[in-house]
């Protein structure tokens, strides 16, 4: 168990911010699920819940989900059930259950960037950005590899390309950790294959989506399939090792690419 | 620090620790109905409402309640009662060291959710764990819960 010596809630970013970067054991709370397993001592947690960062905004060109956004959220939003096929709200279904939905937070789920993460996969299919506070607004691809710095995510924005899109995820028990995630979407003839759970955090197979016309054959699907094994790296873990998740990544890239083309 | 809060619609006004965790807070207060189980935030023992939401309270600091209504099983007591007798007709309870942090769902889910389906509850309560019953004798329960009154009978 981790222990915090000052508990905050700013009531600016800038004075989150601020408090962030005085102490080297300053930390964001979020919905505290992964923090409170380790046992790191923290001098101060802050909590951003004040600042009306829990927000789901639909405009035009995009979508913003704020930070403080629960995961329920996320799962229940009319807006996010419809866009991009449903697959940001398909992608937390299966975590837990719905009072730890209720606890865990976009901005928790995103800026770890956690291996097992499904969001961060179905994000990453889609035309995505976090909106950091002192880095401003980064494409979610370059942010995944980014090293963690002391900023504060205030939300991410997709865009709302018209991307048709598809979900899918392996799992010993329905609401345990990915075994490995595929989200897949296509915008006009372009595609994206983003794989999570590798268990690496969420990469996109970018040589293997440019494989896929618009609607592919049999042969381009499958081919499609092997370069997305040869080209990420797959690992093994408890749940699965390295040769399993191959296999299960071309099952479930198949799977979302005909389901897509339906 | 000081927090103010409304436990059971009763006024709390306590001094805790920055860190002292939300179940640890209720069981201290008294409200020991609520239990600690895996304390990894996946068994659903201790879950509670905060402002009608419920939540794990292994996984909720005691400060970030501050100004907000926590219900736990004692404030819902009539509805748990009544819950509770399906239950028993049932036989979907052994130990029932879940039972607390499993009612205060399903009487979640009850508000939330309008006639929800088999698959509907199992979506629902998937983060209750119980390693006595096999989860047959509840789901039974739960249905002949949601549906008195709804017979016309």
């Amino acid at each position: 168990m981790f222990s915090l010596k000052e508990y905050i809630t700013p009531s600016s970013l800038e004075e989150a911010y601020e408090l962030l970067n005085k102490n080297k054991n300053n930390v964001i709370l979020g919905g505290l699920l992964w923090l409170k397993m380790g046992n790191k001592n923290y001098n101060m947690g802050i909590d951003l819940s004040k600042l009306g960062l829990d927000t789901i905004i639909e405009t035009e060109p995009q979508i913003e989900v704020g930070c403080m956004t629960t995961l329920r959220q996320i799962e229940t939003s009319s807006v996010l059930n419809t866009c991009f096929d449903g697959i940001v709200s398909a992608s937390v279904k299966n975590i837990v259950g719905v009072q730890f939905r209720n606890c865990a937070t976009v901005g928790g789920s995103v800026y770890s960037r956690f291996g097992f993460s499904d969001l961060l996969t179905a994000l990453l299919a889609l035309d995505c950005y976090v909106h950091m506070h002192k880095g401003g607004i980064i494409p979610l691809e370059k942010f995944i590899k980014m090293p963690y710095e002391k900023d504060i995510l205030i939300k991410i924005i997709i865009k709302k390309d018209g991307s048709r899109a598809s979900y899918k995820s392996c799992r010993m028990t329905a609401t345990d950790f990915p075994i490995l995630a595929v989200a897949l979407s296509r915008c006009n003839s372009s595609w994206k294959i983003a794989v999570g759970a590798r268990p690496n955090k969420a990469a996109l197979a970018a040589k293997a989506s440019k494989l896929l016309p618009e609607n592919p054959t049999k042969e381009d699907i499958a081919s499609a399939c092997e370069t997305v094994t040869s080209e990420l790296h797959f690992g093994t873990n408890l749940r699965g090792s390295a040769e399993y998740r191959k296999e299960l990544a071309k099952v479930l890239v198949k799977r979302g690419v005909e389901e897509i083309c339906r | 620090m000081q927090i103010k809060c409304y436990i059971n619609n009763r006024l709390f006004n306590e001094v805790i620790e920055p860190d002292m965790l939300l179940i640890d807070f209720l069981r201290h207060t008294g409200f020991t109905s609520v239990k600690r189980g895996c304390d990894t935030a996946n068994c659903g023992l201790c879950t509670v409402w905060v402002n009608e939401k419920t939540v794990l309270s292994c996984s909720v600091l005691a400060a970030s309640v501050n100004g907000k209504h926590i219900t736990t099983l004692e404030g819902v007591e009539d509805e748990a009662i009544a819950f509770g007798k399906f239950v028993a007709d049932e036989g979907a309870e052994q130990c029932g060291y879940c039972s607390p942090g499993f009612i205060m769902s399903v009487l979640s889910m009850k508000r939330e959710l309008n006639d929800p389906t088999e698959e509907e509850i199992k979506h629902y309560l998937s983060g209750n764990l119980c390693r006595c019953t096999g989860y047959m004798g509840q789901l039974r329960a739960i249905k002949k819960f949601l549906q008195q009154g709804k017979d016309g009978a």
